[in-house]
């Protein structure tokens, strides 16, 4: 529905002045998208062979996994896989390897001795993380946008059931006897309107196939891998802890985000503890991948948006928790008594992996095409293994370099931070220094965005030039912005960015008969009571042509006393299931409640003839966009 | 139908006990020599029973769910949940949906617990409650009166209407008198399997959706809403359906005058007049298979094991601990007992075993089998 305030949130901004705006700028837009040939490997999750001889390395741009040889870095094999490929795992008898194909909702499994693929399976929606238990009779498969975890029979590949997880479920770790799979989720909880969010780590006893419990953590929003010490007794997720509900005005004072890990487990206590990693004048933007050593002396973390692994002393950092039991997240001060090294890497550093005996550790910088190879003895990086792939950077890819790097004040945040993996972050924001509670605004998804025209909820923003440019310098960054090549790049990559598939909707673009219901509702220009709905009230003359907006804006009698004004630009449709809350501010906790509760007077549309299978139906079809 | 008013009065007759103390008890020939007439041997129990002083929320329950270990009774102050000894208690602060809990099931594949309460459908899942209104979802109304879980669907009974939750597209449709053959709407009680799911509609008799075929059937009372029963066996009792169970290609069906049993080809009925029934006022019915089943009415709990009626109850009149036996031939034996259910009021019933959990208007109680 939304992306202008989500872009207007995140995408950069800079030096670039608008009098300084050159007309090149613009016509960047026009570079064609590259060709499969010319495929970036994009690494984002590596693995070890059991015996440590070949590394397996998850190409997501390639769509393929490339195995290599870990000492040399030499190519052995390449296996393909699905589109958009996000996680994988071994077999525990390390003789299938299981890949979560995310755009084609399946699981590729292959062979490791033959390197072929021997089934591909169907799993959820957008598949992300796979684990399969100890006993070979279960695969766990994480589905971010089915938020669920599907279970899958080892064997035949047919779905036992389906456990309810947190929003966004997509990564998976399983303690090392099997007792417990860890499930951590890229989207909060959902919560009420201007409330802190929440996020939740899922425990599942993957023998029984059931939720055995549900870590709540306050005031978490995004997270990323989670990872337990062989032991069990330690067990560490990387997240992001916004800080939404204040202005965005004091990012020179850290309120915009905490960058932090909960760790939990017995060597923890009896409750799972956030552990900030941001220091006093630099932060640790976007931690994502985890990894314990084998001794758990050490924890390391890739910190995508800064760019670096850090390196964190678990002794001192359990004992600094231990000392100080008062809640730690706003100190920027704590991270000094744990966090011991941080090691430059590549561009967009993800997945993580240890040689068994911790010598070696593995980063994947997902857009560098490349894998550092770090010795943990002295930590430094010893060696970097380039991936195939095109040689030049292209403009396309500095865009998505810029998206994901933290350009903000000190480093603090990017604009991955609320357009995660180039989504959206299921929050709203205060983003502008107008008053606490001022015009709050919803961040939306930012796919498929050509037609969608002006940015923001206001409309203020023609183009995403000025959505990116110096309006992000004012409102977000607080720094230096990036030059003007920069923010072509950037506009190009975001414009680069397709829809995703509908779930809701058939293959074959045939709607189901309740579909078809919603559609006749949507289109209609005439009430039930046999009176004409005016042509400025009828769903399909706002939210008309194929992305669902006129480019205009209206007062739909939605807007807060607290908002500047009530005319708001009209939001496109395309993948609306995903993106709840709805409306400007987010107070739509659902579809349903646009109408339910907030178009009393029949101005956001003529629904309130509908019965409740009617408005039921209009809501069907409304998925399907 | 005046619907309010009769949930009112349920309510009241269950709080105040009424029910019990004015009716009469049922004509009976007792036997005293138990053993002289070979008793059918029918199940024993010795009752558990839990109220407020020993951890209940609320003496009122509506409901009860087993659980392996665990049962949830809902009850009109919260969902309690017993395990490892102990009672836990999740109300509307832990996001509930409504305070008081009607109707409760069981996710088999997944441990969830669907609750339908008079505010909304709640789902609990280790911990965690997901609540759905008619504002903030597709649910069709907040009064939930009953619900069942099969597949990945959750078919909820409600005031108005039924409706279905598919939970891996997240779709609700709607069942009303719109697109079934049901004239009210007041959706009391489901049953749900893989090929077909029946609703128990309050005055609208039973409907039977056929799964593979999609295509509703409607069984009624012939008599239609006249309260004679003209011939015996002849289809469904009463259109004031409460409550139905559908195991093993069997239809067992609860009215508030008196209770049917349908094969698929024969109706066979049961009254007071001519069964073990304690009373033809029958909150709700649980079948255990073909031919057995268990009866939760406001006179007691019955059992029929399909020839011979056992009856389990505090006495309407002494309020003594009470079982009676009624054999093929119509001979009522009274069994001694040391322990009854809480009340003679039954509205839910579950198995754990061969124990039982029964919620009562005053109440839940734990029928311990007794070999």
């Amino acid at each position: 529905m939304r992306g202008r305030a989500a872009v207007a949130a995140v995408c950069a901004g800079g030096l670039c002045l608008v009098l300084l705006w050159r007309p090149a700028v613009t016509r960047v837009s026009a570079q064609p998208a590259p060709t499969p040939e010319e495929r970036y490997a994009s690494p984002l999750e590596l693995l070890l062979s059991p015996d440590g001889a070949r590394l397996y390395v998850l190409c997501q741009g390639a769509d393929e996994v490339r195995v290599l040889n870990a000492a040399t870095g030499a190519v052995v094999r390449t296996i393909p896989a699905g589109h958009v490929p996000r996680g994988f795992s071994f077999s525990p008898d390390g003789r299938r390897l299981l890949v979560t194909n995310s755009w084609d909702d399946t699981v590729t499994v292959m062979d490791t001795e033959s390197g072929r693929v021997t089934a591909t399976w169907t799993a959820g929606y957008e598949p992300s993380s796979v684990v399969e238990d100890r006993a070979g009779k279960f695969l766990y498969v994480a589905d971010r946008v089915g938020d669920n975890i599907t279970v899958l029979d080892a064997a035949t590949g047919e779905e036992r059931t389906t456990l309810a997880a947190g929003r966004g479920a997509s990564y998976l770790a399983m303690t090392a006897d099997g007792s417990r799979l860890y499930a951590t989720h890229v989207y909060p909880n959902a919560a009420p309107h201007r409330t802190p969010p929440r996020s939740e780590i899922t425990v599942i006893d993957p023998a029984q196939a059931r939720v055995v419990d549900r870590m709540i953590l306050p005031d978490i929003a995004g997270m990323f891998h989670v990872a337990l010490s062989r032991d069990g007794r330690l067990g560490v997720a990387a997240e992001l802890h916004p800080k939404n509900l204040v202005p965005l005005a004091h990012v020179e004072h850290g309120w915009a985000f905490v960058d932090s890990l909960t760790v939990f487990g017995a060597d923890v206590g009896s409750k799972p503890v956030e552990v900030p990693l941001d220091e006093l004048d630099r932060y640790s933007a976007r931690p994502f991948g985890v990894a314990i050593a084998p001794d758990k002396s050490r924890i390391y973390v890739t910190l995508s948006g800064s760019e670096c692994v850090t390196v964190i002393d678990t002794k001192r950092m359990l004992a600094f928790l231990h000392a100080h039991p008062e809640p730690l997240a706003e100190d920027l001060s704590a991270s000094a008594h744990y966090v011991v090294a941080r090691i430059a890497v590549g561009k967009d550093p993800r997945g993580v992996v240890l040689s068994r005996d911790g010598s070696r550790l593995y980063v994947a910088n997902r857009l560098d095409d490349s894998i550092s190879v770090m010795d943990t003895r002295t930590d430094r990086v010893t060696r970097t293994l380039r991936l195939a792939g095109p040689e030049k950077v292209s403009p396309l890819r500095r865009g998505e370099q810029a998206f994901y790097h933290a350009y903000s004040f000190q480093g603090q945040f990017g604009c991955a931070n609320c357009h995660i993996d180039s989504t959206f972050d299921g929050l709203q924001w205060d983003l502008e220094p107008d008053g606490f509670g001022k015009d709050i605004v919803d961040n939306r998804l930012i796919e498929d965005l050509r037609g969608t025209e002006p940015f923001k909820w206001n409309g203020g923003n023609p183009t995403l030039v000025k959505e990116c440019g110096i309006r992000t310098e004012m409102y977000f960054w607080r720094s230096e912005n990036y030059d003007d090549r920069t923010l072509t790049d950037l506009v190009l990559y975001i414009r680069s960015l397709p829809s995703r598939p509908n779930r809701f909707r058939a293959g074959d673009g045939a709607l189901t008969p309740a579909q078809e219901r919603g559609r006749a509702i949507f289109d209609r220009t005439v009430d039930k009571l046999g009176q004409p709905i005016p042509e400025t009230n009828r769903c399909a003359t706002c939210h008309s042509g194929p992305k669902g907006t006129s480019q205009k804006s209206f007062d739909v009698g939605t807007g807060k006393s607290v908002d500047n004004s009530s005319v708001f630009d009209t939001p496109q449709l395309m993948s609306l299931a995903l993106t709840a809350p709805y409306l400007h501010d987010g107070s739509a906790a659902s579809l349903e409640e646009i109408w339910t509760v907030y178009n009393p007077h029949d101005r956001h549309g003529r629904t309130n003839d509908l019965t409740k299978d009617e408005l039921n139906d209009l809501i069907e079809y409304l998925r399907t966009r | 139908m005046r619907r309010g008013l009769v949930v009112g009065i349920l309510i009241a007759m269950s709080a105040a006990g009424i029910a019990g103390q004015t009716s009469a008890r049922p004509a009976r020939r007792i036997h005293a020599d138990a053993q002289a007439q070979r008793v059918p041997a029918m199940p024993r129990f010795r009752f558990e029973n839990f109220t407020t002083a020993n951890g209940l929320p609320d003496n009122h329950v509506f409901s009860v769910l087993v659980d392996g270990d665990r049962v949830w009774a809902g009850t009109e102050n919260g969902l309690a949940v017993y395990e490892n000894g102990s009672w836990k208690t999740y109300t509307t602060a832990d996001g509930l949906a409504h305070r008081a809990v009607l109707s409760l099931a069981l996710d088999q594949r997944t441990g969830d617990v669907w609750a339908g309460t008079m505010g909304g459908l709640s789902r609990i899942s280790a911990g965690r409650i997901d609540t759905y209104t008619q504002l903030n979802s597709g649910l069709s109304n907040d009064v939930v009166y009953g619900v069942a879980v099969e597949g990945e669907n959750v078919w909820v009974a409600t005031a108005a209407g039924a409706c279905r939750l598919n939970t891996r597209t997240g779709e609700w449709s709607l069942y009303n008198e719109r697109n079934t053959p049901m004239i009210e709407i007041w959706a009391y009680g489901v049953s749900a399997a893989a090929d077909k799911v029946y609703f128990a509609v309050w005055g609208s008799g039973l409907l039977e959706l056929n799964q593979k075929t999609g295509v509703w059937d409607k069984y009624d009372d012939p008599d239609g809403e006249n309260e004679i029963v003209l011939l015996k066996d002849q289809g469904l009792i009463h259109e004031i359906t409460t409550s139905v169970s559908y195991v093993d290609g069997v239809v067992w069906v609860a009215t508030y005058f008196g209770d049917s049993h349908y094969d698929g080809r024969y109706w066979h009925n049961f009254l007071t007049k001519d069964s073990g029934l304690p009373s033809n006022f029958t909150n709700t019915i649980r079948g255990v298979d073909r031919n057995r089943a268990w009866f939760g009415t406001d006179k007691g709990l019955a059992y029929y094991d399909g020839t011979n009626w056992a009856v389990y109850r505090p006495a309407l009149d002494t309020g003594k601990p009470e079982m009676t036996v009624r054999d093929g031939q119509g001979r009522v034996t009274e069994i001694p007992v040391e322990t009854a259910p809480a009340h003679h009021y039954v509205l839910g019933i579950d198995f754990q075993g061969r124990d039982l959990w029964v919620a009562t208007a005053k109440g839940l109680s734990h029928g311990i089998y007794q070999p």
